[in-house]
């Protein structure tokens, strides 16, 4: 199963690699939406960064629906989707295979925007390795269920607004659990951000054993 | 009685659902007597305390709707019958209807009682966020795509609302927890005699009237679905007898 899923992760990358659609829009998209933030909030008054936690994982969220968006729509063309049913590859493996590709591309954008808070929310960074981990549960998290709700909403008609509907409910606790974590690593008490991290966890592996699950019903159709 | 016979007939009532109907109509004509007139004001929240007669029925009577579309989706996926296809979207709505009028009442209540219309309270935050679950579900019925593909997905969506129901429940409850010591104290007021048969009765009425529509919004779902298929099944026809014409006429159309 996991050589399968491998074969899926890595066509997908290699697809991005090729065409840098999502390096080349999500990076200064959420680059944007950091700026956006500036814009609203006043640099001046201090408030950036203090809710900088919560800003860093609303522009990951909102870059996460455009990628999964993205892992969806390369596979829309060509009767793509009806090859990747017809290869006889196992819908978990498939599953697990595109989660990871979202997955390494999330980690990817997670980094950049990472500077990108430091930098222009001049923001002094402590408890690495807190901050790391609960980055890897989270992206966990956020590739296995927008796997899932993205191969919900692909290929109906009205997918671009009905993805965020579907998706941004179902991982409003990974926003809540992302953000207290790195709020406990950066100004708070690091020992209190453990358990968050370990509920993102949980929650990461929750989300792939349901997707590995439902997948087949929901690849087996269209 | 078997899912399919509950639908046998062309209307969408019964002798039960009138019985049911006339049940709940009466109920509710009752809480309304008790609640306005017959009972009293309440110490401290005075006549305000007659809303929760409105709004604890809604509350209580919410999730008993969620969690049977998520059954519902659950046994579609393995036995793929239409009946419980039309069991989750009934079940689906009537839960929207409870759960946006116990978001609003609420709020309504909320006002004279906190002296706000929302507050980040862990119950009222997760009971908003489990609206727009189901919001999405509705949503997700109603694209134009073809039954079988729209059922399927709706399916899956349906059988996720309970797991993410419960997270999200959860990750709020602890949220909040660690954001403020306590949440804003309730009145605590003693409810006894008249208001608590009152109260009682209330809930009572909430679940005939869930009942009530369900059953209704089942038949109904259960008559699109058979009227989808006959519209089919007449198209099919339509065409074949036009093919047949063409045959007996030699074509010359």
């Amino acid at each position: 199963m996991w050589d399968e899923a491998v074969l899926v992760a890595g066509k997908d990358l290699r697809i991005e690699w090729r065409s840098k659609v999502a390096l080349g829009q999500l990076v200064p998209f959420s680059l944007l939406v950091l700026v956006l933030f500036a814009f609203a909030l006043d640099p001046e008054r201090g408030v950036l960064s203090r809710v900088a936690s919560g800003l860093y994982w609303v522009a990951v969220l909102f870059s996460t629906t455009l990628a999964v968006q993205r892992a969806f729509s390369i596979e829309s063309a060509d009767g793509a989707r009806d090859a990747l049913r017809l290869s006889g590859l196992r819908p978990a493996s498939v599953f697990v295979g595109k989660a990871a590709a979202i997955g390494a591309q999330l980690l990817v954008l997670e980094f950049v925007l990472g500077i990108g808070i430091v930098v222009l929310y001049s923001l002094d960074v402590a408890g690495w390795p807190l901050l790391a981990a609960t980055a890897v549960a989270a992206t966990l998290c956020l590739a296995s269920a927008g796997t899932l709700y993205g191969a919900l909403a692909a290929g109906v008609r009205a997918r671009e607004s009905l993805l965020p509907l579907l998706f941004l409910p179902v991982v409003a606790p990974v926003l809540i659990g992302a953000t207290e974590a790195f709020e406990a690593a950066l100004g708070g008490v690091e020992s209190e951000g453990w358990p968050w991290c370990g509920f993102l966890v949980l929650l990461g592996l929750v989300y792939t054993l349901l997707g590995a699950q439902l997948f087949g019903s929901i690849l087996e159709e269209s | 009685m078997s899912i399919t016979s509950l639908a046998a007939d062309d209307g969408t009532s019964s002798r039960g659902t009138r019985v049911l109907g006339i049940l709940t109509l009466v109920g509710t004509a009752a809480v309304a007597y008790l609640g306005l007139v017959a009972t009293g004001p309440d110490v401290i929240q005075r006549d305000s305390v007659r809303l929760i007669y409105v709004h604890v029925p809604m509350v209580s009577v919410m999730y008993v709707p969620v969690a049977i579309c998520s059954i519902a989706s659950l046994l579609w996926l393995r036995k793929r019958s239409d009946g419980w296809d039309a069991l989750a979207v009934a079940a689906a709505e009537v839960a929207t209807v409870f759960v946006g009028l116990g978001l609003v009442t609420g709020a309504i209540w909320g006002r004279p009682t906190w002296g706000v219309y929302w507050t980040w309270d862990a119950r009222l935050t997760s009971t908003a966020m489990l609206f727009i679950l189901l919001l999405g579900y509705l949503t997700m019925r109603r694209l134009p795509d073809e039954r079988s593909v729209r059922t399927k997905r709706a399916a899956v969506v349906g059988l996720l609302l309970i797991p993410n129901a419960i997270i999200v429940k959860f990750s709020v409850d602890w949220w909040l927890t660690l954001h403020q010591d306590a949440t804003i104290t309730r009145a605590d007021a003693q409810i006894e005699g008249l208001q608590q048969f009152t109260l009682i009765l209330s809930v009572v009425v909430g679940y005939l009237g869930m009942a009530w529509l369900m059953v209704h919004r089942f038949r109904i779902a259960w008559l699109e679905s058979r009227i989808e298929d006959r519209g089919l099944d007449l198209a099919i026809a339509e065409r074949r007898a036009e093919g047949d014409t063409l045959v007996a006429t030699g074509g010359d159309q």
